[in-house]
């Protein structure tokens, strides 16, 4: 029985630990130690990301009305969230009236399941795919396998991904972190029948790819999609794309499957002049993507005429179910906020372990799937990931304030985790600071701990239970002397009457032009 | 027993509960309503397609039936698509083969077709845009997908400033794809490469008197 029904709210479950893809298996300081040897990720990602970063501004900076757009778009997600139940029940009610059907799940086992009966009664073995993040997010690919289902992806980096048994690193590019040469060799080891005369040219790689995939878009019968909008006010759905993968699954298949977070609802048709303006010029910094479908329900004579709507929650009611982390529900899966962010650009996506990286990733995998501080659980060192320099939240079409969320977060983790070393620390810290003598004391004693700095004078390591501090940073080894023993010598002493005399020369001289 | 239904959208009204909303008035501050004289919006989409490497044909409208088959023979299309509803004197100069469009003949078949021609509903200047809706000229949304080249026939009347002013204009609830020019990608190494799975071509015919 539904809580509501008792009349007393309980918080709404995360996504269940241990399945889909919200967890990598180890925590950010790790993995970005080992991404960060990776040359070659490091090359691929600071030229995309600088591309992208400039190409944004361009468009963005055509349209005079960018910040009322931005405006906008934040306050219709905000009006979406705060009337979630009745624009879902809307959608519901709209999409079947148009001979669609909709289904619920509580969370990606269940959605999962879904997807794979709804396969199973078509008689079909196969499914094509259009690039999704919610599907990505619940590992679906995985469990169709697992019930004997083969599932293509379309989307040239997919499948790039899927065919080198990768998983992606971005979420507008997610093969990235794969160069030319390495495309080539994943396409000769397993496409069938390619050729293997095919050198490194992108366009030759897309020729390709555009072979084996048109074949499978002729026969395949049933596809499954993600969803950029869903309107209520129309049950018209929509999907956002470039390739026209998107368009070929959407419309050639007889039955359509289509996944969507239940944050992803917008209220009117008319919300859609808001969002195609700040989607595509935040995410590929075009003015347009080429292509965009919307559909409703069922078209008799045009498309597939089977359309199955999953609904899913998978811990989203959960981020809902809190005052600040709500915000994060907002996020458009633009990745506007990966291509500005300094941390995002050197470790690349596969740090993050989740299927969101990048600032919106450290926020919303740990709003999703939960941060388990007490189990170690790596979406535990998620809200560190960030040097909290804003520019993701300049960047966010629907201002989404980052920064304040992952401290929030960070507030939260600590309060989770109990007694840390590093919370003692700076405890100690603060008694000690309080009283000057023993301050003096302590930088004195702090002039130790050069023993512990390498020879370029910074401390890369530390003994437990300070392990944790520097394994995500590099620490300065304290200086020879402290400012107050330096303030106290005859050289301190000097430096500081040369200042003062200084300051009172300039005083003087003001004095006099402001008299002439 | 509960269903998943009942159980989320409990969920939703608990989280709603726990952290209530904040109220919002949604700002629409942004422009609308813009209009442009006829020759600088002509300007600016035609500027915008080319941009996105579509061809551009103005012509004015009794000049329709040369022009497409000017377009048609330069890109060596002999057999070419149609939908139901087009206008038939709009291909009365073509001289290669026409395959009428039904939803009989299985969609993959269309793969055999060297082009297609439609018409559009909605244009937008500033973002190069084509919105087809599936009526009768425009013909179901696999037409103007499966062939390699896409012409498509634009009335200047129907182009809108911009993104909201275009979208004012649609019909909700009609299968709509929204076109700016032709297939691409950049997934390799960021470099653009037209034509993966949609159409390598887009031919546009803009009747700057229709």
């Amino acid at each position: 029985m539904s809580s509501t029904f008792l009349g007393m709210p309980a918080p709404p479950p995360r996504s269940p630990y241990g399945t889909g893809n919200l967890r990598g298996d180890r925590k950010f300081p790790r993995a970005a130690h080992d991404e960060l040897r990776n040359e070659q990720l490091r090359r691929n990602l600071g030229r995309a990301t600088r591309t992208i970063r400039a190409k944004r501004l361009d468009v963005t900076g055509e349209l005079p009305d960018w910040e009322a757009l931005r405006e906008a778009g934040s306050a219709i997600k905000t009006d979406t969230m705060n009337r979630l139940p009745e624009l879902l029940e809307q959608l519901e009610r709209k999409v079947t009236e148009h001979g669609g059907t909709v289904h619920w799940a509580r969370d990606g086992a269940e959605a999962n399941e879904i997807v794979a009966r709804l396969v199973q009664e078509t008689g079909s073995s196969e499914v094509i795919k259009v690039k999704s993040m919610a599907t990505q997010e619940i590992g679906l690919n995985e469990h169709l396998e697992s019930v004997g289902i083969t599932p293509y992806e379309t989307d040239l980096a997919e499948l790039i991904v899927q065919l080198a048994h990768d998983k992606p690193s971005h979420i507008l590019v997610p093969a990235i972190h794969r160069n030319r040469d390495e495309i080539r060799q994943i396409f000769l080891k397993e496409i069938p029948g390619v050729d293997p005369g095919l050198d490194n040219v992108p366009a030759h790689l897309a020729a390709a790819a555009r072979a084996y995939l048109r074949e499978k878009f002729m026969t395949t019968t049933v596809a499954v999609s993600g969803a950029n909008f869903g309107i209520a006010e129309t049950g018209t759905l929509s999907v956002v794309e470039s390739e026209g993968n998107g368009r070929m699954c959407l419309t050639m298949p007889d039955t359509l499957i289509t996944v969507m977070g239940i944050e992803k609802v917008l209220p009117r048709h008319q919300d859609l002049e808001v969002f195609l303006q700040l989607l595509p010029r935040s995410s590929t910094g075009e003015r347009m993507n080429p292509y965009t479908s919307l559909w409703t329900g069922v078209t008799p004579g045009d498309g597939p005429q089977n359309f199955h709507l999953v609904l899913l929650d998978n811990g989203r009611t959960a981020a809902l179910a809190d005052r600040i982390g709500r915000e994060a529900l907002n996020c458009i899966r633009c990745s506007a906020c990966l291509n500005v962010c300094p941390v995002y650009e050197r470790t690349g996506g596969h740090a993050y372990g989740s299927t969101y990286p990048g600032p919106i990733g450290a926020v919303l995998t740990p709003q999703l799937a939960g941060m388990h501080a007490a189990k170690g659980d790596p979406n535990s060192s998620l809200p560190y990931a960030s040097s909290l320099c804003g520019a993701c939240f300049d960047a966010c079409p629907v201002k989404i304030d980052i920064p304040s969320l992952l401290v929030e977060l960070r507030h939260q983790h600590t309060e989770q985790a109990g007694a840390t070393a590093e919370k003692l620390a700076m405890r100690a810290a603060a008694t000690v600071m309080k009283h000057p003598k023993l301050f003096t004391a302590a930088q004195k004693g702090a002039g130790l701990g050069r023993v512990l700095g390498g020879r370029d004078g910074k401390i890369s390591h530390l003994p437990p239970p300070f392990d944790g501090w520097s394994d995500s940073r590099d620490t300065a080894a304290p200086p020879k002397r402290t400012f107050r023993s330096w303030l106290a010598s005859a050289e301190g002493a000097a430096t500081m009457r040369a200042a003062a005399d200084e300051h009172r020369r300039n005083e003087k001289d003001g004095k006099k032009e402001e008299d002439a | 027993m509960t269903t998943a239904r009942d159980t989320v959208l409990g969920r939703i009204k608990d989280a709603l509960a726990l952290a209530p909303a904040r109220d919002v008035t949604v700002p629409r501050a942004y422009r609308t309503g813009r209009t442009l004289p006829d020759d600088e919006r002509l300007a600016l989409f035609t500027g915008r397609l080319v941009d996105y490497r579509a061809t551009v044909h103005p012509c004015t409208a009794d000049r329709t039936a040369q022009v497409l088959a000017e377009v048609l023979r330069e890109r060596g299309a002999r057999r070419i698509g149609a939908p139901a509803g087009l206008d038939e004197q709009w291909l009365g100069a073509y001289d290669g083969e026409v395959q009428q469009d039904s939803a009989t003949i299985p969609a993959p078949r269309l793969g055999e077709l060297d082009g297609v021609v439609t018409a559009s509903a909605v244009g937008c200047a500033e973002t190069g845009t084509i919105f087809l809706d599936g009526s009768p000229d425009q013909g179901r949304r696999a037409l103007s997908l499966v062939p390699d080249l896409h012409v498509c026939v634009v009335d200047l009347s129907k182009v809108e400033v911009g993104v909201v002013e275009a979208v004012a204009r649609l019909v909700p609830g009609r299968p709509t794809t929204l076109i700016s020019g032709p297939s691409a990608t950049s997934d390799i190494e960021l470099e653009r490469v037209e034509g993966v799975h949609g159409p390598r071509t887009l031919a546009v015919v803009i009747r700057t008197d229709a």
